[in-house]
């Protein structure tokens, strides 16, 4: 078995009287697609900012890339992508300015900058758009140049919080098929989702409810465990227990 | 610095690419400069008065004529009763009546002694106490000839006079613009300086991009030089072209050096911009940020010395406005831009505000929290 | 109209949620009437002066503590020789200083003349102005006072009433301003933006896709800023009545009523901004740059109006707060009725119809 990137540990945040993540351990190996599922309110967006060092833990332990949440956010932050639920490319940017942006603040050289650029707008196919502004394309396509940003520097470790909302099923498919493609160059990717169906294209999947895993194993063991047809109906079995809602 | 390259980068990119904000920082402040100095001026040359004159004496007429003479006031209404008159300041018509009463003249050259009536509107408290020392004056003129008339050189100076000589320094032709055109450039560079910058860093708290500078390895401290550097050398850039257009419109071309008023700039814009920094620190969104940035810009500038003087302000008034960085960029133009004063003579306001820079600046890098 | 209640309670609940801003938006009144009120006067109080004093008699000495005595000035200093003149001025404390030549009582006893001479920073030339004269008068009344022992003749007696306001207050004349320059911000500028911000997050389609009419919705939005006007029409009278001791000499309901009326022009004009501008950061600068300070510089408050050049004095009158600010010096101070401000009001009352005509068209032809 290859390396753990992420360790958790009884990772825990409380806000005031409400406890968001609630001691939850797991590991996910280098290279791996990870799913991190669960229903909206379960905690799976606190839990991912904290592993990315946006919030402080209020107890527990968890390293990323080998770097301790608490003492060394920076150096995580040099190792990970991040790609957050609200769009966060400059609109009022074109689409190679937005690269040459992001790559800059990474420390990448120049010339790295130039040829990651030309070999992004080759893959996507948005070779004639470089020059347009990020706030003219569809949303269908700045989602998938948002996710090229955030593995332009080439992390170790990429974090999707639900990268395909509002996105039609083809656009989608062409989203994972980048996945695909970033997972063999030994990226680890670690996705939170609501769709199962995307479940289903993750090596392992965790469940979350109520701030804590539920469960946590390869796609086909879950199904095997819980009886189910598919991760749609597990995670609903699982679901059901849920007190908190919305 | 490669870093910061990249930041200020798209800094610039950001605020050449929208053209509403370059038109909100270069035409509206320059329009401003243009038109407002224009309305501010206090001077006290067209008191609209009324007369009542009851007396219909060659007496009275002199003296409603050497009033009107004097430059000072205009004439607007020659009413038959008091009554009238009043309906005039109501109106808004009149600022002063002065009533001549029946008889003036009789009793002056008679009695000896004759009286006339004044009434002022004093809701503006200056301008009526003005007003009224001003025609007092011009009585008490007229009286002079009156008398010169009548006592044919019994004596050749019936009365001592002190005479009084005036000098204005610094501005001769008592032009007003001198005064206030300085003072509004410093206005519109604090505002275009702290609200754009603020405003700048809550949008990005907003749209959520923050988040995502926030997950990159960029130090604080590059980040936050990275929003102050585009937004400083912004206001140098209106200063400039404000400077260009006092010296066009107004034919202002500073007494001092220019290198002064730049080096001072330099480090008020340093100052005022580390507050919209912490401002932004501790708001979430535009609206906030606008309105507290709103609220804090109008009780500098109200308490700056701008539109009227520290002097007269209470004791608490002027510990506030000592406070207050926009006070002393207010009297470093005057004074330099007026009385030529020189880097030497400015070193006090240079030294408080650059403290202030400082204080706002730490307090603003210390309050930018990467994680919550 | 049950819809429309329930769009105003959603106004309600997003000022009420954003105590800060609320709290701004209350407390800043009360901070510029006191501000206003108490340490904002074009008054000259205490202005420090200096004196060159080469006779040093009877004479100088009196003329001396006289000014010092006066609410005007405050002796600071007493200079040697012409040369400390500019450097006094150039650290800027000193704002003038009075030079009285040798044998300055000798003069008056021997020759009935002698000379004075005043030297003021006119950098600013209204404190100039202002002090030449206050100072000439305290001169003229001590002139005046040598001279009774002669028993002139032909003497013209002046008596003075200051109308409105014997105590010659700062405060008459700025508490109208403030009122206007206060109404005319929160509801302008906060109007402009709570709408603007709706379609930037895209809410406002959401609104305009319900079966509402969209100028329901757009008028709910402005209903909670109304009462928060009135609200600041209260404090500011309470404040100016019961600290600043500015009387209502009119009709208070007049007077309200007047108030209420320049708030929905403040209303329907930010109205208007709202629908030619399509980013907060626009519509906030619109209503700042593009309404403060001309509200305070042109609405007769800060500076006179007919000192103005004849353009500026045209451009006054598309300001509403010039006629706001003639209503409320009227009514509040003066003490006059309605029937002495009736054009002012009929003005404001078109300004307001105009706006919102103006907005509506506007408000069209976006959804169309």
């Amino acid at each position: 078995m290859s390396e753990s990137v992420i360790i958790t540990n009884e990772l825990t945040k409380r806000f005031s009287n409400f406890t968001a993540v609630d001691a939850i351990s797991f590991e996910v190996k280098k290279g791996e697609i990870f799913g991190f599922l669960g229903a909206n309110g379960a905690g799976k967006t606190t839990a991912m900012r904290m592993l990315c060092g946006l919030s402080i833990p209020t107890s527990g332990r968890a390293s990323v890339a080998g770097f301790d949440v608490y003492k060394q956010t920076e150096d995580i932050k040099r190792s990970i992508g991040y790609m957050s639920q609200k769009f966060s490319l400059y609109e009022d940017l074109t689409v190679k300015e937005n690269m040459q942006f992001y790559g800059g603040i990474y420390g990448m050289s120049n010339k790295a900058i130039k040829q990651k650029t030309d070999y992004v707008l080759n893959t996507l196919h948005l070779e004639n758009e470089a020059k347009k502004l990020v706030r003219s394309l569809p949303l269908g396509w700045k989602q998938k140049l948002a996710f090229s940003v955030a593995i332009f520097h080439e992390p170790s470790i990429v974090f999707l919080d639900e990268p395909t909302g509002g996105v039609d099923p083809v656009t989608r498919r062409e989203f994972w098929n980048l996945i695909y493609e970033a997972a063999e160059n030994g990226i680890t990717i670690f996705v939170t989702t609501h769709y199962m169906d995307e479940a289903e294209y993750c090596n392992r999947v965790s469940i979350m409810v109520d701030g804590k895993i539920e469960a946590l194993d390869s796609p086909t063991r879950l199904k095997q465990i819980f009886e189910a047809e598919s991760m749609g109906e597990v995670f609903l079995k699982l679901a059901r227990k849920a007190v908190r809602s919305e | 610095m490669r870093t910061l390259k990249f930041l200020l980068q798209k800094e610039f990119r950001q605020i050449f690419r929208d053209p509403s904000i370059l038109r909100i920082i270069f035409i509206m402040p320059m329009m401003q400069l243009i038109l407002l100095p224009q309305a501010a001026d206090y001077e006290m040359k067209n008191i609209q008065l009324t007369v009542v004159d009851h007396d219909h004496s060659s007496y009275s007429q002199q003296l409603t004529s050497k009033i009107t003479a004097s430059g000072y006031f205009k004439l607007t209404d020659y009413s038959a009763s008091y009554k009238s008159a009043i309906e005039d300041i109501e109106r808004e018509k009149s600022d002063l009546i002065l009533t001549i009463p029946a008889r003036f003249e009789k009793d002056l050259v008679k009695e000896n002694e004759s009286k006339v009536f004044m009434a002022v509107n004093a809701i503006n408290g200056v301008k009526a106490n003005l007003g009224g020392a001003y025609l007092g004056m011009i009585i008490q003129d007229y009286n002079r000839e009156v008398r010169l008339k009548w006592i044919q050189f019994p004596r050749l100076n019936p009365e001592p006079t002190i005479d009084i000589t005036y000098s204005n320094w610094f501005n001769p032709l008592m032009n007003y613009k001198f005064f206030m055109v300085p003072g509004i450039l410093v206005v519109l560079i604090t505002m275009v300086g702290s609200f754009l910058a603020t405003l700048n860093i809550v949008k990005e708290k907003e749209i959520g991009t923050i988040e995502q500078i926030n997950v990159t390895p960029i130090k604080r401290h590059h980040f936050i030089l990275g929003k102050l550097i585009p937004f400083w050398i912004l206001g140098m850039v209106i200063l400039t072209i404000g400077l260009s257009i006092a010296r066009l419109f107004y034919g202002i071309l500073p007494a001092g050096h220019f290198y002064t008023i730049y080096a001072f700039a330099a480090i008020y814009l340093f100052s005022i911009l580390g507050l919209g920094l912490l401002i932004s620190n501790y708001t979430s969104n535009q609206q906030q940020a606008m309105l507290i940035s709103f609220f804090l810009m109008m009780i500098f500038i109200l308490l700056s010395g701008l539109y009227t003087s520290i002097d007269s302000m209470p004791e608490w008034a002027k510990i506030l406005t000592r406070l207050n960085p926009v006070t002393y960029f207010v009297e470093v133009m005057r004074m330099v831009v007026l009385k030529g004063s020189t880097l030497r003579d400015i070193l006090p306001q240079t030294l408080t505000v650059l403290c202030f820079g400082m204080v706002l600046n730490c307090w603003a890098v210390l309050s930018y929290h990467k994680r919550s | 109209m049950k819809q429309f209640i329930s769009f105003v309670k959603k106004e309600f609940y997003h000022i009420g949620r954003d105590r800060r801003t609320l709290f701004i938006l209350l407390v800043m009144p009360i901070v510029q009437i006191i501000i206003f009120g108490f340490a904002l006067t074009n008054e000259v109080k205490n202005s420090s002066i200096a004196v060159l004093d080469q006779a040093n008699d009877v004479g100088t000495r009196s003329i001396i503590a006289e000014l010092d005595a006066s609410n005007y000035f405050t002796v600071q200093k007493n200079l040697n020789s012409y040369k400390e003149v500019e450097s006094e001025f150039k650290k800027g404390k000193i704002k003038m200083v009075i030079v009285f030549p040798q044998n300055f009582a000798t003069d008056i006893k021997h020759f009935n003349k002698a000379q004075i001479q005043f030297i003021t920073d006119a950098s600013d030339p209204n404190l100039a102005n202002t002090m030449n004269s206050y100072a000439s008068n305290i001169i003229m009344d001590y002139q005046n006072r040598i001279n009774q022992d002669l028993k002139l003749p032909y003497r013209i007696k002046t008596e003075y009433r200051m109308l409105y306001n014997a105590q010659l207050k700062g405060a008459y004349s700025f508490v109208p301003g403030v009122m206007s320059m206060v109404l005319m911000l929160i509801c302008t500028m906060m109007t402009a933006i709570t709408i603007v911000k709706e379609k930037e997050l895209g809410t406002m389609e959401v609104m305009l896709v319900s079966p509402v009419q969209p100028l329901k919705i757009v008028i709910a939005k402005a209903v909670p800023y109304l009462l928060l006007s009135t609200i600041n029409i209260t404090t500011i009278l309470l404040l100016s009545v019961f600290v600043l001791d500015v009387p209502i000499n009119g009709s208070i309901i007049l007077l309200v009523s007047e108030a209420i009326l320049f708030t929905l022009t403040s209303l329907a004009l930010g109205l208007l901004i709202s629908t030619v501008t399509d980013s907060q950061q626009t519509a906030m600068f619109i209503s700042l740059t593009g309404m403060f300070l001309p509200t305070v510089m042109l609405s007769g408050f800060m500076f006179p109006i007919e000192n103005m050049p004849l353009p500026l004095q045209i451009i006054s009158n598309i300001v509403p707060a010039k006629w706001f600010y003639f209503i409320v010096k009227s009514v509040m101070i003066k003490g006059v009725g309605l029937a002495s401000v009736w054009r002012e009001t009929l003005i404001l009352v078109a300004m307001t119809g105009f706006f919102l005509l103006l907005s509506i068209k506007k408000f069209k032809i976006r959804l169309a």
